[in-house]
Parts: structure tokens; sequence; C-alpha cells
């Protein structure tokens, strides 16, 4: 293998992994407060076409990426006031609102189908993007590859470091407790669900006017629900999401090129190893039960209902 | 008695002229959205032109993203039991499920897309895409500079092979030294998929690519490179204005009109039916302005030559890509040779893996 081969398989991986960043660490947010919010698919695919559609219209892609954004977070805010306002069960809410979110998306969308978009375009890092090898493989990217590893930072940062951080987690770890030392667990708990829908709509943007600008049905294909795995797999932990991400992009990438060599193993085989790779990888991180039975907020996918 | 009789007469009139004066029920299922600017769009715009043909003697339900296997039974039957006398369904893997639901339903007819098995009341119905990749090969051979064509593929299953070898077969009718190189995604449908497929065959040297896939984003990634591409199903020319140079398309409706009408005039029969560019089933869209005129008259030549049935896409002498030869001088393949193919002709530079 040339360098310029590796150079290019790992600019696909950031490609690929990208979408998968932006939903799992929105998810693991959400679920970092208790709230575990199956409709990912949905928002995404909404996200999209509410993007798609507004690029069509106003020709402006900053412009259609906010209202990406603001697509998800409407469709978030819907399963908050039915998940936290009314304390439904969150499974089922989460699967209906996947539901509710693809055929939405369809039906807002069938008047986009079949119309090209000039994309997004590269964006090279003046300086950075002249370095060999990792100045080709990250630093020209789309914007929204920047955007994320940054909200990346933002995220590891929040947990790592700051206070809301720490009142999220109380939240999720025992949300009676957090109300007793006078944290609003709705409140935070609605904003980590909010914060969720904005970033899966930032990826359904990503897909429609960044990755592959079109507009085409249940174009997202299953990504949602990768990424949801993923905030499993990965223990909760935001550089375990992101390394889980490229690493299911490096796998996904690999399947396609090692095909044009003659390293011969068939196909489907090669699909199955993104899947393969990222579990087995991630579940030998958290081999250590204890520390990841720690790591998971306790009270997921328990209402709570405040007492007055 | 007599009043008995009468009644029972009257009875059955009555029925009569209600079934004469009730729409005709058709069904569809489909294995994507409708919206999937590919192979169900392409049914889909057939089903209204069946509705549009027909208008008030047809009334048309269709279910869409039905996933092949066990759940299409369940939706082929529902869609049996709500009285649909005329059933299409649009993907090779719904066969033996609309086989067993149809075998329950003797009276409802069923037409199966893309498969090879029958019944008393199935009837399966097929295009000859592979003419139009043919003749789209014939383009992508005179345009390609590096001498090597991409072919962004699904799953190694005949229709598919078919097509691939029907382009590369094109492709070096022009140009001899021409090389296809084809990868396999694994999936019908994944733009994102596709798109990074298509990068990887422009990588390795490819100026010329064609999908058997969904969607569009091959199109768009070659128009982000600045490459040609070839489109698949529909015409995918908004995709990539300089990029697309042609696609092969599918028109299902003149099939579909044939059938529904055969069920109201009561002359159906189970058939397997192979239509191709004669019936107007497969074509080809617009060129792009980049395609040179010697090309244009070239490719419609062939075309005429395929209508007229002179001339057979798969006509000897091929080789297979072992060098073994396949099909002799003045000899071509059957259509049960071509309905199972599973290898690749000379020229194509991948591995067939096995299915």
């Amino acid at each position: 293998m040339d360098i310029d081969l590796i150079t290019n398989i790992l600019y696909a991986t950031i490609r690929t992994g990208t979408p998968l960043i932006l939903i799992a660490l929105g998810e693991m947010v959400c679920e970092k407060s208790g709230v575990l919010n199956l409709g990912q698919e949905g928002m995404l695919l909404v996200g999209a076409v509410i993007g798609f559609i507004a690029a069509t219209v106003t020709g402006n892609l900053f412009i259609a990426v906010w209202f990406a954004i603001f697509a998800g977070m409407l469709m978030a805010l819907l399963f908050g006031f039915l998940a936290i306002s009314l304390a439904s069960n969150q499974v089922a809410t989460g699967l209906a609102l996947t539901i509710f979110g693809t055929g939405l998306s369809a039906f807002l969308g069938s008047n986009y189908v079949g119309i090209g978009l000039d994309g997004m375009q590269p964006l090279a890092i003046p300086l950075l993007s002249d370095l060999p090898v990792i100045g080709k493989v990250l630093f020209q990217h789309d914007p929204l590859v920047y955007v994320a590893l940054t909200l990346f930072a933002l995220v590891f940062w929040l947990f790592k470091y700051s206070r809301l951080g720490l009142k999220i987690r109380a939240v999720g770890e025992n949300p009676e407790a957090a109300n007793a030392i006078g944290i609003n667990v709705q409140l935070l708990r609605y904003a980590a669900v909010l914060f969720g829908g904005a970033m899966t709509g930032l990826a359904g943007a990503y897909l429609s006017l960044a990755y592959t600008p079109m507009w085409s049905e249940g174009m997202s294909a299953g990504r949602g629900w990768i990424a949801l795995a993923l905030v499993v797999f990965a223990s909760w932990k935001a550089e375990r999401i992101l390394l889980g991400a490229y690493l299911f992009g490096f796998a996904s990438i690999l399947h396609l090129v090692l095909q044009g060599t003659r390293f011969e193993v068939p196909p489907n085989i090669m699909a199955m190893l993104p899947y393969v790779a990222t579990i087995v990888v991630l579940v030998w991180l958290s081999s250590d039960a204890v520390k990841t039975r720690l790591s998971a907020p306790k009270s997921i996918g328990r209402p709570y209902r405040p007492m007055s | 008695m007599t009043i008995k009789k009468l009644m029972v007469a009257a009875g059955l009139a009555f029925a009569a002229s209600a079934s004469q004066a009730e729409p005709l029920n058709i069904g569809f299922v489909y294995v994507g959205p409708v919206g999937d600017a590919g192979w169900t769009y392409g049914h889909d715009a057939a089903r209204k032109a069946v509705e549009e043909k027909f208008g008030d003697k047809v009334k048309t339900t269709y279910v869409e993203s039905v996933a092949e296997g066990a759940d299409s039974a369940r939706v082929i039957r529902n869609l049996a039991q709500k009285g649909n006398e005329l059933i299409f369904t649009t993907s090779f893997g719904y066969m033996n499920p609309t086989l067993k639901v149809a075998r329950k339903f003797p009276k409802v007819k069923f037409e199966h897309a893309t498969g090879y098995k029958q019944g008393k009341n199935v009837g399966n119905y097929m295009a000859r895409a592979y003419q139009g990749r043919y003749l789209t090969g014939l383009v992508a051979g005179s345009m390609t500079e590096s001498n090597t064509l991409g072919y962004v593929a699904s799953f190694p299953i005949p229709e598919v092979v078919r097509g691939i070898n029907a382009f590369t077969k094109g492709a070096r009718e022009v140009n001899p030294d021409v090389k296809v190189k084809v990868i396999w995604i694994s999936s019908w449908y994944d733009p994102a998929k596709e798109r990074e497929a298509a990068e990887t065959l422009m990588l390795q040297g490819a100026d010329v690519l064609t999908q058997h896939t969904d969607s569009a984003a091959v199109i768009q990634a070659a128009e982000a490179k600045g490459k040609y591409a070839i489109g698949y199903h529909t015409d995918m020319s908004a995709y990539g204005k300089s990029a697309h140079l042609t696609s092969t398309i599918h028109n299902w409706a003149p099939l579909y009109i044939a059938k529904a009408e055969a069920v109201m005039n009561g002359t159906w029969e189970s058939q397997s039916l192979w239509y191709g560019l004669k019936e107007g089933v497969t074509d080809i869209a617009p060129f792009n302005a980049a395609v040179p005129a010697e090309v244009r008259t070239l490719v419609e030549e062939k075309k005429a030559q395929i209508k007229a049935g002179e001339l057979q896409v798969f006509a000897g002498p091929i080789k297979d890509q072992q060098g073994t030869e396949r099909v002799k001088v003045n000899e071509s393949l059957a259509d049960d040779d071509l309905k199972g193919m599973n290898w690749h002709v000379e020229g194509v530079d991948s591995k067939l893996p096995e299915a």
C-alpha cells in the first residue's frame, strides 16, 4: 500500500465517522441525563430533509444547517414533552418518534426527490492543510467535520471538567437526590434531550448537504441505530465514541478498498467488519464489568415524576 | 321455488353488474421507498401511469419499503385479502412469498418482477436492462481516457452480473483496452456507502463510473471530481450536469398497462415476460453534450439493430475472465443462460464473489 492510498483511506474514514460522532455524542448527553431516546433515526431523517429543503429554497447552506438543527430540536421537543413532561415510556416513545420521523421526512421531501444540489465544499485550513499526510487526512474537509470535532471537545470537557456535566450526571443517576439538592431535573433533562435533537439534526444536515448532497427517502440507511449502539458500546464515554465512530468508518472503507486489491475475502463477510470490529474493540475496552456498570447512567429509561 | 330461483338469478345478475362497475383493484409491493429516485420510483411512476390510463376503472394501492423475505408474505397476503385482483411484487426476494400466498388466493393474479419461478396465477416479468447497459457501455468505452471504468454493485446475483458483463462488452467493443473494476457494497441502497465506493473506484483510476444500486450518489461523486458517470433506473442528469453522460432507464408503464387490461378483459395468463428496448421497457436517457456525434450515431445504430432483433448483446465469441471461450462465433447466449449468469466476461477486472 502506498502512502497516497493510506491517506485517502484515512480521509474517507473521518468523513464516514462524522455523522455517527454527532448523533452518538448527542444521544450520550441525553442518556447521561437519564433519558433514552430511540428516535435518532427519525430525527436524523427530518433534519436531513428540512436541511435539504431549506438549502433548495434559500440557496444558502449556512441557513440550511440551522434549519436542520432546529428541525431536530423540534422533534426532540415533541419527544421531551411525551417522555419527560407526561412521563411516558421512553422506549416506546422513542420508537414512535423514529417511525413518525421516517414517515414525515418522506412526506415533506416527496417534491424534492431527484433534485441535485451543490453541496458543501471542502474547506482547507491554511497552513495545517499543507502538512504531509495529516494535512490531507484532517484539515481538508467540509466545515461540518470541524464542527463535529469541536463539539466532541465540548462534550468531553462538559463531563470531564464542568459543573453542568456533573449536574447532568446527577440527574441521570438519581433524579430524586438531584432534586433534593435543588437541581431542576425536568429542565435539565429537557436541555439534554434538545441538545441531542440539535446534534442529530446537524448530522442530518451533514448527510443531505455535505456527504451526499441530495434528498432521497431513508437516505440515512440506519446510521441513527448504529450511533445508538455506539453509545452503549462506548460505555457513555465521549472519547470512546470518537474512537468507535472512526473505527466503524475505517472498517467500512476497508470493505470497499480491499476489493480493488488481490486481498480475497468475500465482500459480504467484509461488510460485517465495521460492526464486528467496533463491537469487539469497544467491548474489550469496557471489559471491566464494574467500571462499565458505574459508567452507565443508573436511572436511564426511568421517567421522573416530581413530587409537589 | 321459482321465486327463490328468480331471487338467486337476480342476485347473480346484481353481483355481475356490480363487479363490472367496481374498479379493478391493483396492489403493488415495493422494496424501497417511492422517493428513492431509483428502482421503486420507477415502479411507482408506472403505477401512476396505470391510474392515468384507466382513470376510475382501476384503484391502486401500494406498500413501500417492504423487507424481502418472510415479512413480505404478510404484506402480500394482506393486499390479496383486501380485494386486490392483480398484485405486482417488485423485488427479487418476494419470489417465494408471492408463490406461497398465490396458492391460497387462486383467483388473484400475481406478477413478480425479476424472479424465475411461475405458478398458475403467478407470472413474472423482467426488463432487459442489460441491453441498455450494453449501449451505455459503448458510451463509457468511448469516453474513458484511463481505460478504466468503475462499477458500484450491490449483490452478485445474475441480474447484476449480467449488467456488468453487458456494460463491459459494450465498452470493449469500442475500446478493447478497457478494464472494468467492480466494488460490491452489499446493499441496494445506502447513498453514503455508494459515494465512498465511487471515490474508491476513482482512486483506482476509473474515470467513467456507473452503478447498480438505487441512489444517485455515484453520479454526484463523479461530478465533484470532474469525472464521468452513467446513471441507472431513472434519468439522473439532475445530479451531475457535466458528469452524467446518459442512464439506463426502466419504463414499466407499457407492461403494467397491458397486464391490467388483460385482467379486465379476462385474458390474463401466467407468462414469463422479458421486455427490453423493443417494447420500450428498457431505454437510455438523453446524452450529455460531451458525448461526440459519432458515438451517438453508433449507439443509435446498435439500438436500432437490437430493436429489430438483428443484434444480440451476448453474441459470440465471448470469453470469460479466465480466457475460456463461453460462447462460440455465430452463437449467442439463450435467455435461460442469461437468467442464471454467474460468470464475468473478459475485461471485468474484479473477481466475482460467491453469492
